[in-house]
């Protein structure tokens, strides 16, 4: 009896902070301002249909092609990083270690401006070109790892059962061991498509023509013309109408794989 | 010595662990048709033999001669050779992304070029042969372990292999399931079906058995009639074995 009524009074006071917080929340924030600075209807219309069928259309489009780009790399990489010749592990290893470590800004402006200049290199598509080819660079380092982990996942046995059917070591991964470990690693890809959404923020730093900005660089655009915050609001509610689902997916696929293992 | 006749012709086999000394210089044959059993306590080495004869296990030093080809010479196509030794393991491995149907056909058409229609013919024949025809488009986590095993030992029976070898196939199912794998195993073996087979199962081993080897440290301690053998062994650690398992 005792011990229920000191939970119920420990429970009280968590609630009585919510309200007192959500309280103070309300009386000192200035309304007017916000609205005025963060919801501009006006603003916000004139954005329209600029910031579907130009911004979020790019933000979708550049993350595919480095998704997709990222991933035929990563599974090279993950491939080379388990390889019996050692050269080959060693260079997938260097390579992951680099591009893991670095910051993903500084490699897109390494390949936005530096190496164009430094090579004389005219990248397919641009600068943008240049900017994607960076998040393909980075995105396949992360991701080798994942697909490295998700074939290491794949249990012995199997290998051993493909094997001793007569099945070649070449066989035996593509039809038995990567079949399994791309079930195993879809909800953690998954995740790193959701990063990559929010990386392509980043091509804003290399300077985009009014054709080719992606989400962020556009609200920022609006927002220096307009002189409102309203623009970056806007972006925000479309980053995430993109990333919600599918992180709502990767919790669905997550626990999926638990339930049948 | 039969050696040149042997379906398996095993030649002062041993195997090294980093310094662990798992196999102590086997001598062993496997004749045409005949259902060898091999028993032991755990780390006796019976299951490193039986791997070293499909070279799932490197030996490293000594001879495994499979129907007249040397496994161990590096010049060997291995894969053939194994397309030719049926494998059942103890827990099943059967391919889980395919169906049962799937599981049997994919060597056959990637090892034997076998035409779809082929493959799946022979998936069927012996899917009857192990009682479950009804379960082709099953995958394996809907099996049960039993079942699991029972398409496991058809998988390997859909390559037409000369000799099946089978490590402890019914150490990891409940009592009640190793009945209906024992059945399957006998059949095969009347139909004449060379057999290596490590397991526990001393009842199989004296009904269906041609011959019994005790392993232990590593070393063939008793080999002979299984009847004989389980009866009246003559070894001391046989002897001691054996009041412990039966």
């Amino acid at each position: 009896m005792r011990r229920t009524t000191r939970a119920k009074l420990n429970l009280g006071i968590l609630y009585a902070i919510l309200v007192v917080a959500l309280g103070l929340l309300l009386l000192l924030a200035d309304w007017s301002a916000i609205k005025e600075n963060f919801f501009d209807t006006s603003v916000l219309k004139s954005l329209w249909p600029e910031i579907v069928t130009v911004a979020a259309k790019n933000t979708i489009v550049y993350t595919a092609i480095a998704f997709v780009g990222g991933l035929v790399f990563a599974l090279l990489l993950a491939l080379m990083k388990l390889s019996p010749v050692a050269p080959y592990r060693w260079i997938a290893t260097g390579y992951i270690e680099l591009f893991r470590g670095l910051p993903a800004l500084v490699v897109i402006i390494g390949f936005g401006f530096a190496v164009p200049i430094a090579f004389n290199w005219r990248p397919p598509g641009g600068t943008v070109g240049a900017g994607v080819i960076a998040l393909i660079i980075v995105s396949a380092a992360y991701m080798a790892e994942t697909i490295r982990a998700g074939i290491q996942a794949v249990p012995k046995g199997q290998t051993e059962a493909s094997r001793s059917l007569g099945m070649s070591g070449t066989w035996t991964t593509t039809s038995v061991v990567l079949p399994q470990a791309f079930r195993i690693v879809i909800p953690p890809l998954t995740n790193e498509l959701v990063i990559l959404i929010k990386d392509t923020s980043l091509l804003f730093v290399i300077g985009l023509a009014a054709s080719e900005r992606e989400l962020t660089t556009f609200s920022r655009d609006a927002v220096s013309s307009t002189q409102n915050s309203s623009p970056l609001v806007a972006a925000a509610a479309l980053y995430l109408i993109i990333t919600l689902p599918l992180t709502r997916l990767v919790a669905y696929l997550e626990r999926r794989t638990q339930r049948a293992r | 010595m039969t050696g040149v006749d042997a379906a398996i012709d095993v030649q002062d086999l041993h195997k090294y662990f980093g310094d662990n000394e798992v196999l102590k210089g086997i001598d062993f044959q496997v004749e045409h048709g005949q259902v060898v059993c091999v028993i032991g306590p755990s780390g006796s080495g019976k299951s490193t033999l039986l791997r070293c004869t499909n070279m799932l296990e490197i030996p490293t030093s000594g001879k495994v001669i499979v129907e007249g080809i040397d496994v161990t010479d590096p010049d060997t196509d291995i894969d053939q050779v194994r397309s030719r030794i049926g494998m059942v393991f103890q827990s099943f491995n059967l391919f889980p992304h395919l169906d049962v149907l799937g599981n049997l056909v994919l060597a056959q058409r990637r090892v034997k070029k076998r035409s779809k229609e082929e493959a799946v013919e022979c998936a069927r024949k012996n899917l009857a042969k192990v009682g479950l025809l009804d379960k082709e488009g099953a995958y394996p986590a809907h099996l049960s372990g039993g079942q699991q095993q029972r398409v496991a030992i058809a998988r390997a029976l859909s390559m037409d292999p000369d000799m099946m070898l089978f490590d402890e196939p019914t150490s990891a199912l409940d009592p009640e399931l190793v009945g209906d794998v024992l059945a399957v195993m006998k059949n095969l073996a009347t139909e004449g079906m060379t057999m290596m087979v490590v397991t526990h199962e001393m009842g199989f081993a004296r009904e269906v058995g041609d011959k019994l080897v005790f392993m232990d440290g590593g070393v063939i301690v008793e080999e002979g009639d299984p009847r004989e053998v389980l009866a009246n062994p003559r070894h001391d650690r046989t002897q001691t074995f054996l009041s412990k398992v039966l």
